[in-house]
């Protein structure tokens, strides 16, 4: 006899905790309103990254193809990983000395773990994060990256 | 007394019926591989294999100065990645004898709980998922999302955030940190409880937990496991009660400690711990004092020669950072006694004499990061 109320008090009691679980779940298929999935890639233009989001490493450049790196070489010892090479080069300036400058700015994204410790070493606060995260591609040397774009050069009020 | 509760040598036998759980099993959540021998559908023993995501991150901190070695802690305990940096930075900190600022103290001590209530959701939607209820899955993550996009906003990048820096932060909070999180905080305190209708009462899902895996005190002190884990069976091994750090020590907040030892108790202690972690950082978020986000660091750190240890609770248990410096920028040696390699290996004494069916909620609950295990 115990055993047989037992039976049914336990289905019972079953029943009702499925039934506290759909409720809930009831809750929202009834107001869709509530609903927080976004529709990517659907969304793409109005999707906006955060201003702070870690992308990718840039390089600014303004209108007039300059840039604030002076190739001192500080984001590479800094890069736990090696994702950055610094090529340098050096031309003789106006009193004909010889100065050095940036060749090349090389940025490995495939090795780079967003540490940020190159952003923040940089003295002249020539690099920052880009918001672009839609990074896969089907060759991997296209994640190898030439920040200083061609022909540019730098800033004069950077110069040191 | 720890001969007769470990039993440290398992006898194979010919005729043992062994299969092999993982190493791309997807409920050990990551590269781990059991070794199950099993009578019929009951286990007879357990060995778990290691190391197919050892990436030998103490010897890589050999190579690195204290600002890199963060960026490798992320890596470990990849779902306490905030908390990780923290120990790091707390033994440079000691180490150097230099005294962050209170701002410091309490940012870290908010994020840490952020960064636990998070681990805790992904671990309440994956333990939900593996014992059959992807409704829950969808749940947690929902909730999950709003704490990462405070951490997107403030730092950047969602999971590892390499935020601390030895003396302090990166840079400072965002200036909508404090609003955002009391915003998440009203917020959270609704949904928790439906998490409460959706799985912890659900007859399935009690039937799956109760009375399985149990774990005595005496076998958890005995095979050092920590956090949420041991305090299922009532064993005090909060770090954050027994050597304060940050901020913790101004705050109010309980222990949460069940008795039975079981699934379903280490399941309460989680639940119960996000309560908690919520009721910490409503404590702090209106008091951050203003002041510097990092306190005066040398650009290059050299540890003076000797040993420096320091602990702190992961949102997994203690992890605990040791390092010897001879004085160079970079440690001589560096070891990090992580929470889940502790608590993978009770997993014999908890599955042997169940049935395979419950080995899926056994380690669903001891809550397994594998990164961490391998290092
Ligand atoms: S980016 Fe900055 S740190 Fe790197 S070489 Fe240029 S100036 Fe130096
Ligand atoms: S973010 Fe870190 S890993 Fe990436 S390039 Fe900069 S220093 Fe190197």
């Amino acid at each position: 006899m115990n055993s047989i109320s037992k039976y049914f008090s336990d289905l019972f009691k079953g029943i009702s905790s499925l039934w506290a679980g759909m409720r809930v779940t009831g809750k929202y298929f009834v107001s869709p309103g509530q609903i927080v999935t976004q529709q990517y890639p659907e969304n793409r233009a109005t999707l906006k990254m955060e201003p702070r989001f870690k992308g990718e490493i840039i390089m600014p450049h303004d209108e007039n193809n300059q840039h604030a790196c002076t190739g001192c070489g500080i984001c590479e010892i800094n890069c736990p990983n090696g994702s950055i090479e610094i090529i340098t080069d050096r031309v003789p300036n106006a009193d004909g000395k010889l100065e050095r400058v940036i060749d090349k700015h090389i940025f490995h994204l495939s090795m780079c773990t967003f540490c940020g410790l190159c952003v923040k070493t940089c003295p002249s606060d020539a690099l920052a994060f880009g918001q672009e995260f839609e990074h896969a591609v089907f060759d991997r040397h296209k994640l190898t990256k030439v920040l200083n774009q061609p022909g540019s050069s730098l800033k004069k009020e950077a110069k040191k | 007394m720890s001969e007769e509760i470990i039993k440290d040598v398992i006898v194979r036998e010919n005729e043992d019926y062994i299969i092999n759980m993982g190493p791309q099993h997807p409920s050990t959540h990551g590269v781990l591989r059991f070794e199950v021998c099993l009578k019929g559908e009951t286990v007879k023993y357990l060995i778990p294999h290691i190391g197919y995501i050892h990436r030998g991150i103490e010897k890589m901190c050999e190579a690195d100065t204290y600002q890199q070695i963060i960026h490798l802690t992320d890596r470990m305990d990849y779902l306490s990645a905030h908390i990780n940096n923290e120990a790091v930075c707390m033994v440079v900190e000691e180490a150097m004898q230099v005294e962050v600022p209170e701002r410091v103290k309490y940012i870290r001590t908010i994020l840490d709980e952020l960064n636990r209530l998070a681990s805790h959701q992904l671990w309440w939607c994956a333990f939900g998922m593996d014992l059959g209820a992807l409704t829950a899955f969808f749940y947690g993550l929902r909730d999950r999302e709003h704490i990462l996009d405070i951490f997107e906003e403030s730092f950047g990048s969602r999971l590892l955030h390499s935020f601390n820096t030895p003396g302090g932060l990166m840079h400072d909070v965002h200036p909508n940190f404090q609003k955002r999180t009391k915003e998440f905080i009203t917020y959270f305190r609704k949904k928790l409880p439906e998490y409460d209708q959706l799985l912890t009462g659900n007859i399935i899902f009690q039937e799956r937990v109760k009375g399985v895996g149990y774990m005595s005190r005496e076998k958890a002190i005995a095979y050092g496991v920590t956090g949420p884990s041991a305090r299922g069976s009532n064993l005090a091994c909060d770090i954050r009660k027994i050597a304060p750090y940050g901020a913790y020590d101004k705050v109010q907040f309980n222990e949460i400690l069940m008795t039975e030892g079981d699934t379903f108790a280490r399941y309460q202690v989680r639940m119960g711990e996000m309560w908690e972690s919520m009721k910490i950082i409503e404590q702090l978020i209106d008091n951050i004092p203003e002041g510097d986000f990092t306190a005066k660091m040398k650009p290059i750190i050299k540890l003076p020669a000797g040993e420096y240890f320091k602990r702190v609770e992961t949102a997994r248990g203690e992890l605990a950072v040791y390092v010897v410096s001879d004085g160079n920028k970079t440690p001589y040696r560096m070891k990090f006694r992580s929470p889940n390699f502790s608590n993978l290996f009770v997993m014999n004494e908890l599955a042997a004499g169940g049935k395979i069916a419950d080995l899926v909620a056994i380690s669903g609950s001891l809550d397994l990061v594998i990164p961490d295990i391998d290092r």
